[in-house]
């Protein structure tokens, strides 16, 4: 038999070289996770765990997480169409700035979310003098400069999805009389309902951990503005253990958020 | 052909480091030094000044919230001297066995009200703190600054309506003078630093809190000896009119 018959009845396995590699790079993600796990006052465990900050910090992480993640399907799904289906010059340009903030240290990205939205910024400004209405020093601020920071991996995501759909069910659809919208909520929708699903969890988990856009734009004030990544960052200049457990509560929750829903909803093919 | 051209390549860069005097500087011995953030300016001033004074030693400065530079001392930071905000991250230090020489105290500073330019929110005293239609920070209860805060808001016996408690003075700082925000509570030197960019409004003395600055060389310091002739100069005569020139009061 020849190798390229052998091939055909076995799985192709990757070359022998990138093992090593790959254990490097899973040592390299994993190991700071043990020495977390190495720190941690187990004895004191359940003390720090009543402390009134973690679980307003936990409440307040779970509201914007998820406000965030549905603010980006609600405004990514149609950039995504948007971006995936129209051609007009500029288009690469109108990505790049649409992805930005995945590149941008999220410190600037809070900054200029103050320029834009704060009291003396370009949109804050006029609409405080009106209104009275103030984005930052509020949860609104929170999940604004969260929305901001996860929106493009949502963007990136359903992108793909829409690039790798085949378009004749959308073309045959409409063929036999489905109008546009009924086309992309019981066609297009579905289809990319993968990518969907891991844009939506990406974006989230992408909020979830966001520190410097929100702590910059949006400050930090416990049971008001004060997110799990915020109040890990305020423990760790003075309670050591309560930093150690929060941040252990918040690795919990994404790691079993990501398992669950890898395993159940939408399983690796 | 090549090899000429790379030998006049380096003539020229030899040349041009002569003529701008730079050679010395790689031969320098670096003193890394983690300082309170508050100390930004004045000690941007005394590296100067001693620097001058010993052209062989190169001072690198890190600054930040006193807390952070402790715990980055303690997890095996490549630090010479620290110079901290208060005593209590100063203690934790010499407790972990990091301090090579007894703490000495080289300035003091006490807190200040700091609204932006023109006063937009007509602040006249503590007590505007406690006011919710005022945006009002102040340093987070972690840090020293935010520490010392809170014990004058409760010798003025204020209950505050905060918007947001800062990690570092500075950050408190910009947003006042951005305003943002229309009041925060910080160190006297800050609002000196600003350059009237931010007006002050002080304290009563009854309730105002001093913060001592200690200074130590730290115990793994790997140039203990410029270490120590960095932290001399300090608590010299000409350390401590750079520090008084910046707002700080002496022990």
């Amino acid at each position: 038999m020849t190798p390229q018959a052998r091939q055909r009845h076995h799985k192709p396995r990757p070359p022998r070289a990138l093992l090593p590699l790959a254990i490097i790079g899973f040592t390299l993600v994993t190991l700071p996770l043990v020495g977390l796990l190495w720190r941690t006052p187990w004895s004191d465990l359940i003390g720090l765990l009543a402390k009134p900050m973690i679980a307003e910090a936990l409440r307040l992480s779970v509201i914007t997480s998820l406000a965030a993640a549905a603010l980006s399907t609600l405004l990514g799904v149609p950039l995504a169409w948007f971006l995936a289906r129209y051609h007009f010059p500029g288009h690469a340009l109108l990505r790049g700035l649409v992805i930005l903030p995945m590149v941008l240290p999220p410190v600037v990205g809070g900054a200029a979310l103050l320029f834009a939205f704060g009291r003396q910024g370009l949109v804050g400004r006029p609409a405080y003098d009106a209104t009275g209405f103030l984005l930052p020093f509020s949860l609104w601020g929170v999940i604004v400069a969260t929305t901001f920071i996860s929106l493009p991996f949502l963007v990136l995501t359903v992108e793909s999805g829409l690039r790798n759909l085949d378009q004749r069910y959308e073309a045959a659809a409409a063929t036999l009389g489905a109008r546009r919208w009924t086309v992309f909520w019981r066609i297009t929708l579905p289809l990319i309902s993968p990518s969907l699903a891991s844009g939506i969890v990406l974006a989230w988990a992408r909020a979830l951990g966001e520190f410097g856009a929100t702590i910059t734009f949006a400050g930090n004030l416990q049971s008001k503005t004060q997110t799990m990544p915020l109040a890990v960052f305020v423990a760790l200049q003075q309670d050591r253990g309560a930093a150690i457990v929060l941040s252990l509560v918040l690795v919990s929750i994404s790691l079993t958020v990501l398992v669950a829903l890898r395993t159940r909803w939408w399983p690796a093919r | 052909m090549r090899l000429a051209k790379h030998t006049a390549l380096l003539s020229a860069a030899a040349l041009l480091s002569v003529a701008c005097n730079v050679a010395p500087r790689s031969a320098a011995k670096e003193v890394v030094v983690f300082a309170a953030a508050s100390l930004t300016d004045a000690f941007a001033e005394i590296e100067i000044a001693f620097e001058q004074l010993n052209p062989a030693i190169d001072i690198v400065v890190n600054y930040g919230a006193s807390s952070t530079l402790r715990m980055q001392i303690i997890e095996g930071a490549p630090v010479d001297v620290f110079a901290s905000a208060n005593t209590a991250n100063m203690n934790s230090i010499v407790n972990a066995g990091e301090s090579a020489t007894s703490p000495r105290i080289f300035a003091l500073n006490n807190l200040e009200i700091a609204v932006p330019r023109g006063n937009p929110g007509e602040v006249v005293g503590l007590s505007d703190f406690a006011n919710p239609d005022l945006l009002i920070g102040i340093c987070a209860f972690q840090v020293p600054c935010g520490e010392l805060g809170a014990t004058a808001l409760a010798n003025a016996q204020v209950t505050p309506s905060l918007d947001t408690t800062e990690l570092n003075v500075k950050a408190l700082l910009s947003r006042v003078e951005a305003g943002e925000l229309d009041a925060g509570l910080v160190y006297r030197t800050d609002i000196a630093a600003a350059d009237g960019r931010v007006e002050g409004i002080p304290l009563d003395t009854d309730i105002n809190v001093e913060a001592s600055y200690p200074i130590t060389v730290l115990s793994r310091a790997g140039n203990p000896i410029p270490a120590g002739a960095f932290v001399a100069f300090v608590l010299s005569k000409q350390g401590s009119s750079i520090l008084a020139r910046f707002g700080f009061l002496l022990p």
